[in-house]
């Protein structure tokens, strides 16, 4: 017989009971909460007389819906504090632990559980959140899931899931300097496409993955989700576990060498076997730029607007036309011609410190473009934020003419004050380009934290590779 | 949960691919606490020419001519065709809610993003997977020919065209049987407390450090 995937041995390890069809009862370890799908689902358990089954599990964070400035006058509008306001309640009602808005541990829900250990190898994780797949960077079997899962998590500890493919991305070799995680993820969507990962957890793997930081490997399996892979994953190596020592949740004295010992084992055997494997050269990836609206519509910097003439078939000319009219582009136009109205550094994918401080190499002693009418930096966290300024970042920042901020989901989806107006146009470090994500007739652009800097800086786009000062 | 038996109806077709969440319902009407009212606000950018915001009069808004909900023969629709990768991007569930609150019942293209997939079963909303080929023709019949429906049997995994010709789909057993007799799963699950329990108490020997 061959060995198992780590994903079968997160699967293997959680499995409480199984329907002949093979649907399997998962045990969930850890469950963290947001205001925005949450609310229906404490109203599900109020209307059913049902308690949290275990609230030692829960973590809760209002992120999506905070404001990043100003935080002490609250929420001016209305729905929004609303929203958060009834989180509060319900994190009092059901006994649950919240980081409220006041809390200097607040963030964006998916950098927090990382922060504070709360995230472990070996776990299973869930949140009513798609990007749940970045805890995966801890060898966590982490996935988003809907409303009704989040109060059956809630109800019963439990969820039904049925078993995914496997897969493997592999990718060897040395990335370029100036070349990230970020650019490692957007190329890999740009190959296997947004639906390339649909039925199948990905597990990374190779030389490249192990060089990554903790860091890069939580923005590689955040995005896993763009690529259609609800679960992203890396194995447990000396990073994983140096990573977690001493963090708030983290196990202390002889439960965490027990602890250690266990996380070990969280790993794919030599020979097990995948459904399906890519193979991945780093050394040929640029700094990547999407172009149109949809993660996979993704050139390298040096590239040009495609043609929808050239697309391979009748569907994708026509959404390539469509996005190419949506994102105001003309095709065969250099990416480095591009000129951008706003700069958004932040999200659950690239606000964490290491984001912030390859955006501050760009930023130092540069000024950012007078055709840039908003570039802003939004940790990721309160600590994230602290630790930013313990390192002088936010001067860095603040010199160039960017905007420090507050913690939380920001602009990324714009459902607080930051978005952009109709037509504008955003180099943004976050994880979807969708038509409207960043607010209504907004246009984004994903790029890296270090790439979207130096957008800010030159007011177009251009190749962080040529910087000075770019490691 | 809306069971989910058979269904007759009229189809509306979408011809996208990788409609996202964010173009299903977005993010303003998130903020709402329920979890109904969303029908209004699907497909909004699409659908009205002005900015929609939540508790906004929609009956009184400028609807978009050519966005095809709004063509007249469409009114009504309450199967959706739709192209690859429909409703990728994120894991909000307003998004299956906005589509049943308006009338949709039942979701035919040739793949669907995973957790929307998933989310869709538990709101008594059917997603049909057939072959991109299959799911072209009918695009072409749709368009062909006004009023055009079709017969959707959960039982017997069929699909029917208005001349009588029957596609059968794939569906998980598990979940067809909870959504043809509209199962709770949280009641489901409660079955198994005992096991669960027992789960647990397994794993606080062998990993003590989950439960501190
Ligand atoms: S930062 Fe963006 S992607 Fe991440 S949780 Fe917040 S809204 Fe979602």
């Amino acid at each position: 017989m061959s060995g198992r995937t780590l994903y079968d041995k997160l699967w293997d390890a959680h499995v409480v009971h199984v329907e002949p069809d093979g649907t399997a009862l998962l045990y969930i370890d850890r469950h963290l909460v947001h205001e925005v799908t949450s609310p229906q689902a404490f109203e599900g358990l109020r209307l059913a007389g049902r308690r949290v089954w275990r609230p030692d599990s829960v973590l809760a964070v209002p992120d999506h819906n905070v404001p990043t400035r100003d935080r002490a006058s609250g929420i001016a509008d209305p729905v929004s504090r609303l929203q958060v306001a009834t989180l509060d309640e319900n994190c009092r009602t059901f006994g649950l632990t919240e980081f409220g808005m006041d809390d200097r541990r607040q963030g964006i829900v998916h950098v927090i559980g990382p922060e504070q250990g709360f995230t472990q190898p070996g776990m299973t994780i869930v949140c009513g959140d798609s990007h749940t797949s970045t805890h995966g960077a801890f060898a966590a079997l982490a996935f988003g899931i809907g409303t009704s899962e989040v109060e059956h998590v809630l109800a019963t500890q439990c969820l039904w899931q049925k078993k995914s493919k496997r897969m493997l991305i592999r990718v060897e070799g040395v990335l370029a300097p100036g070349v990230t995680a970020k650019d490692l993820a957007l190329a890999i969507i740009g190959r296997i496409g947004t639906a390339g990962g649909t039925g199948h957890a990905v597990e990374f793997a190779g030389s490249s993955i192990r060089a990554l930081s903790m860091e890069g490997r939580m923005t590689l399996c955040n995005m896993a989700i763009e690529a259609g892979a609800r679960v992203g994953l890396v194995g447990v190596d000396d990073k994983t576990i140096a990573y977690l020592r001493g963090r708030p949740y983290a196990p202390e004295g002889e439960q965490w060498e027990q602890a250690v010992a266990y996380w070990r084992q969280f790993v794919s055997d030599p020979d097990a076997v995948f459904d399906r494997v890519v193979e991945i050269d780093a050394a040929t990836i640029a700094p990547q730029v999407t172009w149109g609206t949809s993660p996979e519509m993704v050139v390298p910097v040096t590239g040009r607007v495609p043609d929808p003439a050239e697309a391979p078939d009748e569907v994708r000319r026509r959404d390539w036309a469509r996005a190419l009219e949506y994102m105001g582009l003309e095709p065969h136009t250099p990416i480095t011609d591009v000129r951008v109205d706003k700069v958004f550094i932040g999200s659950c994918t690239n606000a964490r410190i290491e984001d912030l401080r390859a955006a501050a190499a760009v930023a130092r002693g540069r000024r950012v473009a007078p055709n840039v009418k908003l570039a802003m930096v939004v940790p990721g966290s309160g600590l994230v934020r602290a630790q930013a300024e313990a390192e002088g970042l936010d001067r860095v920042f603040k010199e160039a003419g960017f905007e420090w901020r507050d913690p939380g989901c920001s602009m990324c989806l714009a459902m607080n004050a930051d978005r952009l107006e109709p037509g504008e146009r955003c180099a943004s470090t976050s994880n979807r380009n969708f038509e409207g994500r960043q607010g209504a007739g907004g246009r984004t652009h994903l790029v890296s934290p270090a790439m979207a800097a130096a957008a800010a800086v030159f007011g177009r786009f251009v190749d962080v590779r040529q910087l000075e000062g770019v490691s | 949960m809306q069971a989910f038996t058979r269904h007759e109806g009229l189809v509306a077709p979408l011809d996208r691919a990788n409609v996202d969440t964010d173009a299903i319902i977005p993010k303003q009407f998130l903020k709402s606490i329920q979890r109904t009212g969303f029908g209004p606000y699907l497909f909004d950018e699409w659908r009205y020419l002005d900015r929609g915001e939540p508790g906004m009069d929609c009956s009184r808004r400028p609807l978009n001519p050519d966005f095809v909900l709004n063509q007249p023969r469409y009114r009504g629709a309450s199967i959706l065709l739709a192209r690859e990768n429909f409703g990728c991007g994120s894991s909000r569930e307003h998004a299956p809610w906005a589509l049943a609150d308006y009338g949709f019942r039942a979701l035919i293209a040739p793949s669907f993003a995973d957790i929307f997939y998933n989310n869709c079963f538990k709101n008594g909303l059917l997603p049909i997977v057939l072959p991109a080929a299959t799911v072209d023709r009918l695009f072409r019949e749709v368009y062909a020919q006004e009023g055009y429906r079709l017969s959707i049997d959960l039982q017997a995994q069929t699909v029917t065209t208005p001349e009588g010709e029957v596609l059968t789909f794939d569906v998980d057993p598990e979940r067809k049987h909870r959504l043809l007799h509209g199962l709770d799963d949280i009641g489901l699950t409660l079955q198994h407390v005992e096991a669960i329990r027992a789960y647990e108490q397994r794993r606080r020997q062998e990993a003590p450090w989950l439960f501190a």
